[in-house]
């Protein structure tokens, strides 16, 4: 009965050309809607950028500032040769997890994807890292550009008294180990500029004196030699091999200790986005298209909006057949846009089946399962607890065991009764850490000989160790400044040698 | 609040240093492909930049990974005839046909090379790193070959044709105001008091009759103040500004004799590549002009200076013969800048040598800038190169190298032209 006097809403412009009015417009419905949906964000900033921008925003891995290095150089080659043989398209947009949190927009987007891109990065994405725990613990958003500004000054600075070259071969040794330069158990203490840079120098100081304590030339003597085992040092393997350099490593200065550090803490501000890039994405994904169907409900959106919207989303979120030429895997954007959909569906109309797997979410709010969900997974778990039988029978998906012993590949289960269960297992070790990346340990350092570094790699379900092993011990070795060795342990414990580096180095001599 | 930023104004090129980074990392990788790409060019094909590629593995940067083999179980999507348990045949080594990520993009990079595009200012500047010819900044500065003339304000001398008559009149009135002034104010109350005195007393009245002559003296005064002086008179200034020569004209004298092979020739076109390269860097126009010979010269095209083939004799004082002719008759000395580089095999007929010299010290030195002869021979040097020796002492814009294998022709080039400057 109130319809006949309610006001049409007006419609937001629906040109393919945008201005910075009618972004502003677009902008205001989609917070009022995020709103309304109690999406809890970072205040959004919002960027236009050229392309050449975005290029350069690649290259320095997504980050506005960064601190010099060839390899960056070398991204930004690649991707402009890519880009302008028309071989791949940029990402409509880039997210930066800070606070305020910003997003970039290409200034080559259409009206629709900017909009599009507003949903998925200033609300999606944004309330993604404001809410999940390993960004909550991992990272500080409030810190993370001055951080920046900080590690480049810094390096910059070390540029200038010790020599781009000395620098670029330091961070060169850093870049190979920075995978292995988290913590992955440990909570990291937050980062904060001013703090960085009134400790930095004490820190120096103070390390310095550890590490001479640690390799005093005279050794105390044991009463009874030979009798005592030596002591294990590191007592514990250590995990986080950059930490372990940048605290031990005898020969090294302290600026080249700071400089470790940088890229250490970089590094384990990009790890939790590694871990949780399906949730991420699928989370995003889910987000802008229930904002922007939302409007469209409302009446705010044009038609030809919608088309061009759920044209592009339907690109995003296409998951290819495995015997398609363009298949790469399980594509996360799919997967994870699933899932949420099907959680929200779980919630508000279970079936028989969904009560069976998922008794304490069949049924319930689907705002507040999904905060949950949101907050305290990652992929690996996210996959174990959520993955639900409708979405392995959408994506018909199958395992396939690959054992090099055998003669033939084996399809170990599919997407039936039997194999639900398995298969959502297999999956969820994907994104498991230790299945994507070999694990590998500061075992042991020989501290009565030959300062000689000892690294373990634990095997995964047997597979060697790949990648160039060689040139990445070299690394290890230069920072090191001894020997170092690395091991391998099988699954049935015994252990092989699988490099020796042999590095005798001496203070003020440089080796390559 | 939310912002909207408009960035896109702001600093481009942010990756440049990192750009330059790179370049320098990998300058020996990319030197390397530079001089290849050489190969394939027309010596006055420089408008471009190059596609460069080197191999990847060179900046490859290493990581521990997961190699091959072990057990990999994964997850694919779209199944459509597989049941558990089914055993199916590897797919064929490579990995294609639908692994998963964990293998595939392992190989898929790692063999190929990598491709970028270097600007043409890159190109060059790798090309020439620190070359330059000898005597170069000194010439340029010191040798004044053309002028041009430019205004300069004015001048209170010169001559009269150049007279500004504006500036000169403005000038001349000012003057006449200025010595004209204490006589004027002084006039000015005459006539007042003239007019005042006719009002109480007449016009015939004493007073006024003295009045009226001291009037006339004033005005007789004024008047005499001469119209224009000679110090009133400004000319157009006009100063002859030196005008460096932006254009060049290159010989390139090569033997095509029949003991000169392809091998020889291909080393020569990059010798006169590399000189062509660096004359423009320098200069904004070049010419360049191709002598051939055997027993006679004879000016022709690229195309035809390297890749037709004689044979016969040599006599290489024709050559030097026709470079002169070209040079008097169509580069007069003053506006070109005259480059030469000759390459032979150094076989010539033994009493053609010595005239050789002749010619060359007395008639083509004096007038090029440079002149360089390379001999392109794996054994002893031959009776040309020992001629050309006793010239190099005296003339310090002739250099002579001696090239044995195709792999010799840039480090000679560098011999040639390093840096020599005062």
């Amino acid at each position: 009965m109130k319809r006949a006097s309610a006001k049409k809403p007006k419609q937001l412009p629906a040109t393919s050309e945008w201005t910075f009015e009618a972004i502003d417009a677009y902008h205001t419905e989609i917070a009022r809607v995020a709103a309304n949906f109690h999406l809890d964000a970072y205040p959004a900033q919002i960027e236009l950028i050229t392309s050449e921008q975005m290029m350069d925003a690649y290259a320095s891995v997504g980050m506005p500032v960064n601190y010099h290095h060839w390899s960056f150089g070398k991204h930004f080659l690649s991707t402009e040769k890519s880009y302008r043989r028309g071989q791949m398209g940029l990402a409509y947009e880039i997210v930066i997890n800070s606070n305020p949190c910003i997003a970039y927009l290409m200034e080559e987007n259409t009206l629709t994807m900017q909009a599009l891109v507003i949903a998925h990065a200033a609300y999606g994405h944004n309330s993604f890292f404001k809410g999940n725990y390993l960004f909550r613990t991992w990272t500080n958003a409030d810190a993370i550009i001055d951080y920046l500004v900080f590690a480049r000054n810094y390096i910059a600075q070390c540029e200038e008294r010790h020599g781009e070259e000395e620098v670029e071969l330091l961070l060169d040794s850093c870049h190979a180990l920075m995978n292995l330069g988290v913590d992955r158990y440990k909570r990291p203490p937050k980062l904060s500029l001013a703090k960085e840079k009134l400790r930095q120098a004490e820190r120096t100081e103070y390390l310095q004196s550890q590490v001479n304590e640690l390799w005093r030339t005279l050794p105390v003597h044991d009463t009874k030699p030979g009798k005592v085992a030596a002591p294990r040092f590191p007592p514990e393997p250590e995990e986080n091999l950059l930490y372990f350099v940048e605290k031990h490593a005898p020969l090294l200065e302290p600026w080249q200790r700071e400089v470790v550090r940088i890229v250490r803490k970089i590094a384990q501000y990009f790890f939790p986005q590694r871990q949780t890039q399906v949730m991420n994405e699928g989370w995003a994904c889910f987000w802008h298209y229930t904002l922007l169907n939302t409007l469209y409900d409302e009446g705010l959106l044009a038609d030809s909006f919608m088309l061009e919207f759920l044209q592009s989303h339907t690109n995003v979120v296409y998951q290819p057949s495995y015997n398609e030429r363009w298949y790469s895997g399980i594509n996360p954007y799919a997967l994870g846009f699933a899932m949420w959909q099907d959680i929200k569906r779980i919630c508000e109309d279970p079936t028989e089946e969904d009560r069976a797997w998922f008794p304490d979410i069949a049924g319930s709010d689907w705002r507040e399962t999904f905060d949950f969900a949101m907050k305290n997974f990652k992929d690996e778990s996210f996959v174990a607890q959520y993955l639900s039988p409708k979405v392995m029978r959408d994506f018909r998906m199958f395992a396939i065991l690959d054992d090099e012993h055998e003669p033939k590949l084996r399809v170990s289960a599919i997407h039936d009764e039997l194999g639900y269960r398995r298969v959502r297992e297999i999956l969820s070790d994907q994104y498991n850490l230790g299945s994507r990346e070999p694990n590998i340990q500061v075992w042991n350092v020989d501290l009565r000989g030959d300062r000689s570094l000892t690294l373990r790699h634990q095997q995964y379900r047997k597979r060697p160790l790949g990648g160039n092993i060689d040139e990445v011990m070299k690394h290890m070795a230069r920072l090191w400044g001894f020997t170092v060795r690395l091991e391998s342990q099988h699954e049935d414990g015994s252990v092989e040698l699988v490099q020796e580096t042999r590095l005798e180095k001496r203070r003020g001599q440089s080796e390559n | 609040m939310t912002r909207i930023i408009d960035r896109r104004f702001d600093s481009k090129k942010k990756s440049a240093v990192n750009r330059q980074r790179f370049m320098r990392r990998f300058k020996q990788q990319i030197r390397r492909a530079v001089n290849e790409a050489i190969q394939d060019r027309s010596i006055r094909d420089l408008d471009n930049g190059e596609q460069i590629t080197i191999p990847s593995k060179d900046l490859s940067e290493p990581q521990f990974q997961h190699g091959r083999g072990g057990i990999w179980e994964q997850v694919f999507s779209g199944n459509d005839q597989f049941a558990s348990g089914d055993l199916i045949n590897r797919p064929p080594s490579g990995g294609g046909g639908g692994r998963g990520q964990g293998k595939a993009s392992n190989e898929g990079e790692g063999e190929d090379d990598f491709a970028f595009h270097l600007s043409r200012e890159e190109f060059l500047d790798i090309f020439f790193d620190d070359l330059a010819l000898p005597n170069l900044v000194r010439t340029q500065l010191a040798r004044i070959t053309d002028y041009k003339t430019q205004r300069a304000g004015f001048t209170s001398d010169g001559t009269p044709a150049n007279i500004n008559i504006v500036r000169s009149m403005r000038g001349a009135l000012g003057r006449r105001l200025a010595l004209g002034s204490p006589f004027s104010a002084r006039l000015r109350e005459l006539q007042k008091e003239l007019e005042k005195v006719i009002e109480e007393s007449g016009e015939d009245c004493e007073e006024a009759l003295q009045l009226k002559d001291e009037i006339g003296r004033l005005r007789a005064k004024i008047d005499a103040i001469p119209f224009i002086d000679s110090f009133d008179l400004r000319y157009n200034n006009r100063i002859r500004v030196p005008k460096p020569t932006t254009q060049a004209v290159m010989f390139c004298v090569m033997d095509v004799s029949g003991s000169m092979d392809e091998e020889k020739k291909a080393t020569a076109k990059r010798f006169f590549m590399l000189l062509y390269l660096f004359l423009t860097r320098t200069y904004e126009q070049i010419d360049v002009v191709f002598i051939r010979h055997h027993t006679v010269a004879k000016e022709v095209d690229e195309d035809e200076f390297f890749h037709s083939r004689e044979s016969g004799g040599t006599v290489v004082s024709s050559a030097l013969k026709l470079m002169h002719e070209v040079v008097t008759e169509r580069y007069a000395q003053g506006s070109w800048n005259i480059y030469g580089a000759q390459a032979s095999d150094g076989d010539n007929w033994d009493n053609d040598s010595p005239i050789c010299r002749e010619l060359l010290g007395a008639q083509i030195l004096p007038w090029c800038q440079y002149f360089a002869y390379i001999e392109i021979t794996p054994g002893e040097p031959q009776n040309l190169w020992r001629e050309y020796e006793k010239l190099s002492g005296e003339h310090k814009n002739f250099a002579m190298q001696r090239i044995e294998e195709p792999a010799d022709i840039y480090p000679v080039f560098r011999e040639l032209f390093k840096k020599t400057l005062v």
